[in-house]
């Protein structure tokens, strides 16, 4: 296959709980802190959950002006902030790369929901009017309407004029967004996209949508334990909120100017459970399809897979659905390889989360070392897999595997594997 | 041998027709669905006309259970997947389940449905958001809602880019149906005239404030000062050619030859926007010059400054009145993720039947847009390829190329993972 | 709904229609009030989306796992019935 296009990550960009910056959130993985407290972003005190993993943010002290700041969801903030610190640590300067040959891929299951709730109840006095003032309308409002503005707010800060779009596949999104972003580079649509993915859906309404239907952890009592993935006491989801930013460039160009690789994306596939829009199967049996699919495209077999990066969420039915996945899909393989979940500590930032654990993952080849699954004391009998409770752990890793679940019965799975000549 | 995309369905929800035939006939007739708004009381709004679908009964298109779950978006999008593949005979349950994917574009979500929700969680408290916000509201539930009703199990996917997001859909159905999958549903829907939705939409200043419904919104014409925004859009049913042919497929209505996404560059640069680029890759991706494109539905923003740019780029490549123009969205008004996927389905429609729709309203064009803008009637014409423009908030730029099958060189294209030959 | 004092299959019929439609294959003029809210086409989402609406109107406290511990519409509707009467 002489000539084919691969597509590398050379630039990371995180926003996450526990920290802002790639750096920050390394140490929080590789220390096992869980970043899950009670809610401080809106009175939750009403709430059946109250606990989320927030993240301390000051967009001013990040770099973005006042103009930007007024302009862009708490969402679109992150993503761009993101994207800068990707940029910044990839080399890649203005004009290295002709505009039209970058492209953008940016994931959102929410958008700016945040925003756009935050104007209703101005609009409507507090929710008492269906018929909304317009004359107090924001100029920006119709960007908080139309997530793909958020694209537009990272094609701007990169200088993008390529192949621009916003991936908005739910809780799946940061996953497919990137392999959307790959897809970019492997058909020679662009040599350059920025791709990754970011939510901010810490607001009034997307917490009682989830209260609704039970999904989030009630655990108010203990919020640094709330959010744990495998184990026996795990009561659901706690809500999270970040992002993570890619570089990505076609390999070759990237080796010709000498830029620091950190991992290749070797692999994708996404599948659809076609069952319902938030139930699965105990058999895990679309997921598992995914995860063959990924693994074929990457050329890789169960045996090279050195560490599992999972969805992990901490709902019952989650984690027994994905642990069945690993076991079909991996076979023998899933017994021995580690697998664990990071939303153990940074919780379920819903489209964004899937970046970020492609950027844990990145971080895990790099430094030799796999995160934790924290608050993993006792773990639920259906789940026997090594799930790396508590301590993070050193550990030879060329071929990871990352999977996402989401709303809309969607499955992905992305392999990414040490940079490597053949 | 390389696989070729066909569209062997298609399904119309629109303000002026329920059905691909039902709209045609209202097309080429000049009938409008834009109308005063009837949903509320528009009195104390500056916009008061939209492009509603009047006599659309969710209950006779979709399934009882299904109804409370959705927004109005969703129904409009379950109803018209419903109808592309009944047009196209296909069952579901004759393909592989893996080999059937859904892709669609989204711009705005389950408005309406989010407005009730939230109001309900200000005015009552957070345990009156229902269970089904959780499903309803977010970007992915239309694809998600028909992968499940059909039981398609392949890749997935949702497309945000404002009006050119449905170009940016059949462009990844494209790239599926390319790498192998058999059947991908892909097109979009839009609903979002509740009085938020419209609130949120005039903000951008680009609404129509007139309240004529004949005259507020005139593309390229003396007079243009917005637009009209409207509910609807269209599914189409793509296949690769050969597997449409052997499974004698009732019709073949064109293939999608040509497809290209740019992105403008940052506002206040002062350099030309990327629409003309991505038509001119589009020709490239397909293999044609200009002077091959019979007709070019153009993306019509009704924006003085909008339009004339857009007739710069389509003057730029076809010349002076070069090739004839048409907008039919004005009797729709712009459907957001709808918009593109309708005029898609307007351009197979007007291939098959060698008539181009006219642009109803517009009598004198303005100023600097020096186009054949079909006006008055619908045109008689030989139409063996057709264009479709669309460009999104924020700076999205997209064009798809649609032929006559008859027609097409057997031509060698690239395969999804080999490198591109531009 | 403030002065009902009993509540019936029926009025959980019509609950039922409002919140989560009927299934195409289920006629709610036969006896269902022994058929399980599975039966009748209605998934965890359908049942917790009628548990709020009788809980937001009538006051009762339904519990997490209604779909388990009431899975019937006469258990259900008995359930609120007593409440209501207490």
């Amino acid at each position: 296959m002489a000539g084919e296009r691969r597509v590398v990550i050379t630039g990371i960009g995180v926003t996450a709980p526990g920290g802002i910056g790639t750096k920050a959130f390394w140490e929080l993985l590789t220390a096992g802190r869980t970043a899950t407290r009670t809610i401080t972003l809106f009175d939750a005190s009403g709430f059946r959950s109250r606990v989320a993993a927030e993240c301390d943010f000051d967009p001013a002290a990040e770099g973005l002006s006042p103009q930007e700041i007024r302009r862009m969801d708490r969402a679109a903030q992150f993503g761009v902030v993101c994207a800068r610190e990707a940029l910044a640590g990839s080399g890649l300067e203005e004009g290295d790369v002709a505009p039209e040959r970058i492209g953008v891929s940016i994931g959102s299951a929410v958008g700016c929901t945040t925003g756009l709730e935050e104007e209703y109840v101005v609009l409507s006095d507090g929710g008492r009017r269906w018929l909304v003032d317009p004359a107090y309308a924001a100029r920006h409002l119709y960007g908080y309407m139309v997530p793909s503005t958020m694209a537009c707010e990272v094609a701007w800060a990169a200088g993008a004029e390529g192949p621009v779009s916003l991936i908005s596949t739910g809780c799946t999104a940061g996953l497919d967004a990137v392999g959307n972003g790959c897809q970019l580079i492997w058909t020679g649509r662009a040599d350059v996209v920025i791709a990754g993915a970011t939510d901010a859906p810490l607001s009034p309404i997307t917490a009682a949508c989830f209260d609704a239907i039970k999904a989030t952890s009630p655990n108010n009592d203990d919020p640094a334990h709330a959010s744990r993935p495998f184990d026996a006491h795990r009561d659901g989801f706690v809500l999270g909120e970040g992002a993570a930013v890619f570089v990505l460039e076609e390999r070759e160009a990237a080796r010709r100017r000498g830029a620091h690789v950190y991992a290749e994306i070797a692999g994708f596939a996404n599948r659809s459970n076609a069952y319902h829009m938030t139930g699965l199967k105990p058999d895990g049996r679309e997921m598992a399809e995914a995860i063959r699919q990924a693994m074929w495209w990457g050329r890789l077999d169960p045996a090279d897979i050195d560490y599992v990066n999972a969805h992990g969420s901490g709902t019952r039915q989650n984690d027994r659905h994905e642990t069945a996945a690993f076991k079909r899909a991996l076979g023998r393989r899933a017994y021995e390889v580690p697998v664990s979940s990071i939303k153990s500590m940074v919780g379920h930032s819903l489209g964004a989360i899937g970046s970020i654990e492609v950027a844990a993952c990145a971080l895990a080849i790099e430094h030799q070392v796999v995160p934790p699954t924290a608050n993993l004391h006792n773990r639920d009998p259906e789940c026997d897999l090594d799930y790396v409770p508590l301590t993070a752990r050193e550990h030879p890793i060329d071929s990871v595997l990352s999977v996402g679940s989401g709303f809309g019965g969607f499955q992905t799975a992305m392999v990414i594997r040490r940079d490597r000549a053949a | 041998m390389t696989r070729r995309a066909v569209i062997t369905g298609i399904g119309v929800a629109a303000p002026n027709g329920l059905g691909a035939e039902a709209y045609w006939a209202a097309t080429l007739e000049g009938r409008s669905g834009i109308g005063p708004i009837t949903r509320f009381d528009p009195a104390g709004y500056p916009f008061r006309v939209a492009g509603e679908i009047g006599d659309f009964a969710a209950a006779q298109h979709v399934p009882s259970r299904l109804i409370p779950q959705t927004d109005n978006w969703t129904h409009l999008g379950l109803t018209s997947a419903a109808l592309a593949l009944e047009d196209a005979g296909a069952d579901p349950a004759a393909f592989p389940e893996y080999e059937m994917a859904v892709v669609t574009a989204s711009s705005s979500g389950g408005t309406e449905f989010g407005q009730r929700e939230i109001e309900r969680l200000w005015s009552k408290g957070p345990s009156w958001v229902g269970a089904y916000q959780s499903i309803a509201w977010f970007y992915a539930a239309t694809t998600g809602q028909i992968s499940i009703r059909h039981g398609m199990r392949g890749p997935c996917g949702v497309v945000c880019a404002e009006q050119a997001g449905a170009l940016d859909a059949v462009g990844q159905a494209r790239q599926l149906i390319r790498s192998g999958t058999a059947l991908v549903v892909t097109g979009g829907t839009d609903a979002s005239l509740c009085p938020y939705g419209l609130t949120a939409q005039h903000s951008n200043g680009r609404l129509s404030e007139s309240d004529d419904p004949e005259r507020a919104y005139l593309p390229f014409g003396v007079g243009a000062a917005g637009y009209v925004p409207g509910e609807g859009g269209a599914m189409l049913v793509t296949e690769d050619a050969d597997d449409a042919r052997a499974r004698s497929a009732p019709v073949v209505y064109g293939e999608i030859a040509g497809y290209a996404a740019t992105f403008d560059p940052r506002p206040g640069s002062g350099r030309e926007p990327g629409l003309r680029r991505a038509m001119e890759l589009a020709l490239a991706d397909a293999g044609m010059s200009a002077g091959e494109v019979d007709v070019v539905f153009a993306d019509a923003a009704g924006v003085p400054e909008l339009d004339l740019s857009e007739a710069a780029a389509i003057n730029a490549l076809f010349g002076s009145r070069g090739v004839p123009v048409t907008a039919p969205k004005t009797m729709t008004g712009r459907l957001y993720a709808g918009g593109a996927a309708l005029d898609l389905a307007c351009a197979l429609l007007c291939m098959r039947d060698g008539v181009i729709p006219p642009t109803t309203g517009v009598t004198e064009l303005a100023p600097g847009c020096d186009l054949d803008l079909v006006r008055g009637a619908a045109r008689e014409a030989r139409v063996r390829a057709a264009m479709v423009a669309a460009r999104g908030y924020g700076g999205f730029n997209a064009a798809v190329i649609v032929t006559k099958t008859d027609q097409r060189r057997s031509r060698w294209h690239r395969s999804p993972r080999s490198p591109s030959t531009t | 709904m403030a002065q009902i004092t009993s509540f019936t299959v029926d009025d959980l019929k019509e609950t039922m229609r409002t919140c989560a439609g009927v299934n195409e294959a289920v006629n709610f003029d036969d006896d269902i009030a022994d058929v399980t809210f599975e039966d009748l086409g209605y998934d965890s989402l359908a049942v917790l989306e009628m548990a709020a609406k009788l809980q937001n109107h009538l006051g009762v406290v339904i519990p997490d796992d209604a779909a388990e511990q009431l899975p019937t519409p006469r258990a259900l509707a008995e359930y609120v019935n007593v409440r209501l009467a207490g």
